[in-house]
């Protein structure tokens, strides 16, 4: 499932299968803008059900994605970091969001 | 606060959902406070907004820490909308179109809220509470509270639209007071809590004005009345002090010898959701504990409770119990009694969801070891434990098989254990009608869920209290059935629901065979009483 490319030079996206039984609620989402704004990048993200691209930052847009448990979560960054970044954002969905390290 | 005249005298009917009286200031909790905010211009307003939200960050972020665990997770999902520039960006557009910040802000959440309460997602819909919550906070800081949690003086009438038992546990009651809700039921979770406590409350009392200084709340009458004139406060103080008396007569009667009727001893056991409960000065007349529930275990914790601490709650109950039964029901979460990482997120329909034993045998980790803290106490008294929520034979076998292997688990590790007589809650209709098949050590009705069931209304749903009536005859006729089954057969019979508590229902109970009763310890001294007086007048229903 994990699938990074570079396209373009630039553009880094990835792809990923929601595992999480209740689908992207507020905590896993709070993790995921947790873990993206950690990274200079710019970084959308999408569920393969919706064209719009939204801030992977904003933990109150990834609330409005809905996306359910089983839909195929897209990653797409742009920047310094965006390869790492769009590597860790897929492996925490992949993982199921788990409970980092404090 | 001056006494609006516009106001004063003003009377509200009910509900009753807990009897008794208080008389004191009027606070109204839910409200945000819609006056007394000067507005300055867009940057100053810009401002003002930056600096209350950064205050409620701090707040949230000090409560996360106090909490931990699982409560400081839920609550970072407001850090994170509060550090979140797509959220705020809506409020600060209007702030710069010339709205006043909390104009901006109410509007923009109102805008939010309503579209997650617009979810198809039941889980979705739960989180606009935490959206609210943020709103107020925000609000109470912007319009120069102090943002903290409500303060709120001793004895007073709180005054809310609805009070989820969060709030209603934040609120000091140990002064007395009592709680006016404009929506809310009888049937809700607060409302057990109130009876629970002797707080009287009253619901359903639709549109009360805002702004009265003092009020009255009469839990019998089912009255709120506002900034009452000194003619109403004697007349109400006189009715109150009536109340008391009968109140300690009924005491009195306490220490006289078990309740009886038509010859039989009626006995008359307690409902209890901690270990505390067991101190309210009316329990130790109790003939045993008829319900420990345990799900209050689950309860703002930031993890499960693990073996040891279950069993210290209920060693210390049976220490307290002596040679007196208790009976000790197993996780009933799920309901209208969500817990985190525990029960299912979603569901469209949870009252007929998987909660209770559905929920335990799901979970047989979380569910053994709450077997093996039981097994343990099993030796240290009259322990009997029930599931609730069976439907079928098959699941109290199931729970069986899992409880067996439990205490084999245990005795194999030398640790003393024992198997406590089993039994069910019987408060499913489909096992009411075939309660013959099930092999119970004794049967406990609960009539809140079977009323439920019985009559398809939800508990929770205020506008259908009138129907949900535990005197109805299908309800009736199921209770009569377990009892008539129980008599036959030898098996204990007792009911646990809130219509063992209300001296209207028990001349029906008793009428229809049941000889066992488990009630709150505060409505012990009046349902004895009415035991007492029905039998001096003949004891026919």
């Amino acid at each position: 499932m994990l699938e990074t490319r570079k396209a373009n030079g630039e553009v880094i996206t990835g792809s990923v299968k929601l595992i999480h039984a209740a689908g992207m609620h507020a905590r896993p989402a709070v993790k995921l803008t947790k873990l993206a704004k950690r990274f200079q990048a710019q970084i959308s993200v999408r569920t393969s059900a919706t064209a719009e691209w939204i801030n992977a930052k904003s933990v109150s847009k990834i609330m409005t994605l809905r996306a359910a448990r089983d839909s195929v979560i897209e990653f797409e960054a742009s920047g310094e970091d965006a390869e790492a970044a769009v590597a860790a954002l897929v492996e925490l969905v992949a993982a199921d969001f788990p409970d980092s390290d404090p | 606060m001056n006494v609006r005249p516009d106001i004063a005298g003003q009377t509200y009917k009910g509900r009753t959902a807990s009897i008794g009286f208080a008389h004191g200031p009027f606070v109204r909790v839910d409200a945000t406070p819609t006056d007394g905010r000067a507005v300055g211009t867009p940057p100053d307003e810009e401002h003002a907004l930056r600096a209350a939200l950064s205050s409620a960050g701090r707040q949230v972020a000090a409560l996360a820490e106090a909490a931990g665990g699982e409560a400081a997770q839920i609550l970072e999902f407001q850090v994170a909308l509060l550090e979140d520039e797509e959220f705020l960006e809506p409020t600060f557009a209007a702030i710069r179109a010339g709205a006043s910040a909390d104009a901006a802000w109410a509007s923009a959440l109102a805008e939010q809220i309503a579209d997650y309460n617009s979810a198809a997602d039941e889980y979705l819909q739960a989180r606009s509470s935490d959206l609210a919550d943020l709103r107020d906070r925000v609000l109470r800081t912007l319009r120069g509270g102090d943002g903290e949690t409500l303060k709120v003086p001793g004895g007073a009438v709180v005054c809310a639209d609805d009070l989820p038992p969060s709030r209603f546990l934040e609120i000091d009651w140990s002064n007395g007071g009592g709680l006016a809700l404009l929506r809310g039921s009888p049937t809700s979770h607060v409302a057990m809590l109130a009876r629970a406590r002797g707080i009287p409350m009253v619901v359903q009392l639709g549109a009360v004005s805002t702004g009265a200084a003092s009020a009255l709340l009469d839990g019998e009458g089912a009255t709120l009345e506002l900034d009452p004139s000194s003619e109403r406060v004697g007349l109400f103080e006189r009715r109150w002090e009536l109340h008391r008396k009968n109140r300690a007569s009924a005491r009195a009667i306490l220490r006289r010898p078990a309740a009886s009727w038509n010859g039989d001893k009626i006995r008359l056991l307690i409902n209890i959701q901690q270990v505390e409960d067991t101190n309210h000065p009316d329990a130790q007349y109790a003939d045993g504990i008829g319900l420990m529930r345990t799900e209050f275990l689950l309860a703002g914790k930031a993890e499960l409770p693990d073996e040891d601490t279950q069993y210290a709650a209920y060693d210390a109950v049976l220490r307290w119990a002596g040679n007196r039964p208790v009976t000790i029901r197993t996780f009933d979460a799920g309901g209208d009694k969500p817990v985190s990482g525990f029960t299912e997120d979603g569901e469209a329909n949870p009252f007929l969801g998987v909660r209770g034993l559905r929920l335990c045998l799901r979970h047989p980790g979380i569910f053994g070891v709450q077997l093996r803290a039981l097994a343990r106490a099993a030796v240290r008294g009259n322990l009997k434990v029930m599931f609730p929520m069976v439907t079928t034979p098959d699941e109290l076998e199931a729970g069986r098989a899992l409880f067996v292997e439990a205490v084999g688990l245990l005795q194999s590790e030398g640790v003393d254990a024992a198997l406590p007589p089993l039994g069910i809650m019987v408060e499913v209709p489909a096992a009411a009608l075939t309660i013959d098949r099930f092999k119970a050590a004794f049967f406990s009705i609960g009539s809140n869920d079977l009323a439920q069931y019985v009559t398809a209304c939800d508990r929770s749903n205020g506008a259908l209290a009138a129907l949900i009536d535990p005197l109805n005859p299908a309800v009736l006729d199921l209770i009569g059935r377990v009892a008539e089954f129980g008599a036959r057969s030898g098996i204990a019979v007792s009911l646990c629901g809130d219509m063992a508590g209300d001296p209207r229902c028990v001349p029906a109970l008793l009428s229809r065979g049941l000889r066992e009763l488990s009630i709150n310890p505060s409505a012990l001294a009046h349902i004895k009483r009415t035991i007492d007086e029905l039998g001096s007048e003949g004891g026919c229903e």
